[in-house]
């Protein structure tokens, strides 16, 4: 029996906006419940009194000055968008329903 | 004799005695490249018009008799996830096929201050996840020493080429192992420098907590002197460390007396191949020989190292990875109806199975729910590793182990199970987890493959790293062997 059903892969794949076939979401699962089970290896380990490792190094908000400086030119950020128009990035309907 | 079997420092001199020209150096890689390339398979764009123009250029430079740094009108290659502007960069993805960058990266910024020549960009494992360059959407590296073999990865075309005598040397990048492990396999010299070193700015983000740029070339001095040109703090990344950079060459006097070495145990235990074990063993007597002590310690989470590696490192992979949506580059489905669908076909299509895996790992680690038990578990667990490395820190110099468990494995050998994949970074994962820097060194061969002797450091303590490789190197002969092709 999976860790992890059918369901939650495909909940999953959507979180991650990721399209995933049918085919995909079984091997997905075998897998996914595989390094889960692994994972599950940490259990052994009392982390109850251990604080979390985020950054290796003591260093917080790096700050600078708040000074203005030029952006790039949006021809050449435009350059790589598969589409756009008028100085803008063309993307399919946002809204529900086309 | 290959231009490339000189030393940098050799290089230099004789380009300014004028008996070499930046034009031969350059020449020297496109004619190897026409030789071995179609066995190494190593590149995956030339910038060949653009390098012969640069090289006149140096050429032009050195006849005005203009002072030039150490690295000047040398041939690098760079590996394909470090952006490099009007260059295409691909991170080995279909999802980046045809992506065109606009800025330079800091170190492809200091590489042209110190005037190197990129030949052209480097074969990888898709987003740097993968052990072997199987894992590239467009080709498979080969391994220099015996082409049936991966030359690990993910930094495998960086090592291979530099092995194979394309380029004098590179740069790879290291989230779990990814420079020093296919240093390894091909019998260079890989460093991973200590997180925050050198900036991350340009390179396409894997896992950012984990994520460092360093050099692979042939000798531990070439190594040196490169890491020094691209370290450094850099406003445009908040993460690299305000420190100074000191001269590394410096520190390679050849003086180990004295060095105190920690063995760590865990490191020459099961699932650690005899070949590598007993290399490893040579290389302790070679420098207790040279006056260095070492004592068997324990890093006693090693066993963990893995599994919380592949949950931290798959959940920021998850997160950094979300930026490719074919909105703004890159790869765009046809024909969804709308964004949520063009978003989701775009990234079903432009991704390869093992980006996927691990997308779907991260994002089922940070989900709502299973948050606690994973991802804040496997960063505690983090902490507990990096105290193991601070314990020994404390009393010792340098930690050695082997680099891998093995030498370099068959093509298509471990491509059915991904843990066993996995597992050939159980050595070099615990170094990213504790964000210090490692240095893989040739240290010996099995079946005519080579092997890795790794030496970890404290905290930006890259020059004890260096002075203990480059004594070791300079009392063996491996580094003076190079693989017929």
């Amino acid at each position: 029996m999976s860790r992890i059903s059918m369901e939650q892969v495909k909940h999953v794949a959507h979180l991650a906006r990721l399209g995933i076939t049918e085919q995909e979401a079984e091997k997905m699962q075998k897998e996914l419940d595989l390094m889960i089970s692994f994972a599950e290896l940490l259990n052994e380990l009392d982390t109850d009194e251990v604080k979390p490792t985020f950054h290796v190094l003591d260093m917080q908000n790096v700050m600078r000055e708040d000074i203005s400086q030029k952006g790039l030119p949006v021809e050449e950020v435009l350059k790589n968008a598969p589409d756009s128009k008028d100085g803008h990035i063309r993307v399919p309907s946002i809204m529900e329903g086309k | 004799m290959s231009l490339f079997e000189h030393k940098v420092s050799d290089l230099h001199e004789r380009l300014h005695k004028k008996e070499l020209s930046v034009t031969d150096l350059v020449n020297e890689s496109y004619e190897r490249i026409g030789q071995v390339e179609s066995q190494v398979k190593a590149f995956l764009t030339l910038d060949e018009e653009r390098a012969r123009v640069k090289a006149k250029e140096l050429d032009d430079k050195l006849a005005r008799g203009e002072q030039s740094g150490m690295l000047f009108g040398l041939p690098i290659g760079v590996k394909d996830n470090i952006v490099t502007k009007n260059l295409r960069t691909t991170c080995a993805s279909k999802i980046l096929e045809n992506f065109d960058p606009i800025y330079d990266a800091t170190v492809a910024e200091k590489l042209k201050q110190a005037e190197t020549v990129t030949i052209g960009k480097l074969n990888m494992d898709e987003f740097a996840m993968g052990s072997s360059n199987e894992n590239s959407a467009f080709q498979a590296t080969r391994n220099p020493w015996n082409t049936d073999y991966v030359p690990g990865g993910s930094s495998g075309g960086s090592a291979a080429s530099v092995a194979a005598g394309e380029v004098l040397f590179s740069l790879g990048s290291d989230t779990g192992g990814s420079i020093r492990q296919p240093a390894a396999y091909c019998g260079v010299v890989g460093l991973k420098p200590t997180y925050g070193r050198v900036s991350r700015y340009g390179l396409v983000a894997f896992a950012s907590s984990l994520d460092q740029i360093g050099p692979i070339t042939r000798t531990v001095e070439d190594n040196a002197y490169l890491l020094e040109a691209i370290s450094g703090v850099d406003p445009m990344d908040s993460t690299s460390a305000n420190v100074q950079v000191p001269s590394f060459v410096n520190a390679l006097t050849g003086d180990v007396k004295g060095l105190k070495i920690a063995v760590p145990k865990e490191y020459l235990g099961e699932g650690v191949s005899e070949a590598a074990r007993n290399s490893v063993l040579s290389a302790l007597k070679v420098l207790e020989g040279l006056g260095a002590e070492w004592e068997e310690v324990s890093l006693p989470h090693s066993k963990y190292a893995l599994a919380a590696y592949y949950l931290l490192s798959s959940s920021e992979a998850s997160a950094n990875l979300q930026r490719f949506d074919g909105v703004r580059y890159g790869y765009r489905a046809d024909n969804a109806e709308n964004l949520i669908e063009m978003y989701k076909q775009t990234r079903g299509e432009g991704f390869g199975d093992e980006v996927k895996r691990r997308i779907m790992l991260g994002t089922f680690s940070l989900s709502s729910g299973y948050y606690d038990a994973y991802y804040k578990k496997a960063q505690k667990v983090r902490t507990l590793i990096k105290q193991d490395f601070e314990n020994v820190f404390a009393k010792y110099d340098v930690i050695i182990g082997p680099t891998t468990p093995t030498p370099a494995f068959k093509i298509g050998e471990n491509t059915a199970d991904p843990l066993t994949m996995y597992a050939n970074d159980i050595l070099t994962i615990p170094v990213n987890l504790a964000g210090v820097p490692g240095i893989s060194v040739p240290c010996g061969f099995s079946n005519g493959l080579p092997l890795g002797l790794q030496i970890i450091g404290k905290h930006f303590d890259e020059s004890t790293i260096y002075r203990t490789a480059h004594a070791f190197e300079q009392a063996t002969e491996f580094h003076k062997q190079f693989p017929k092709l």
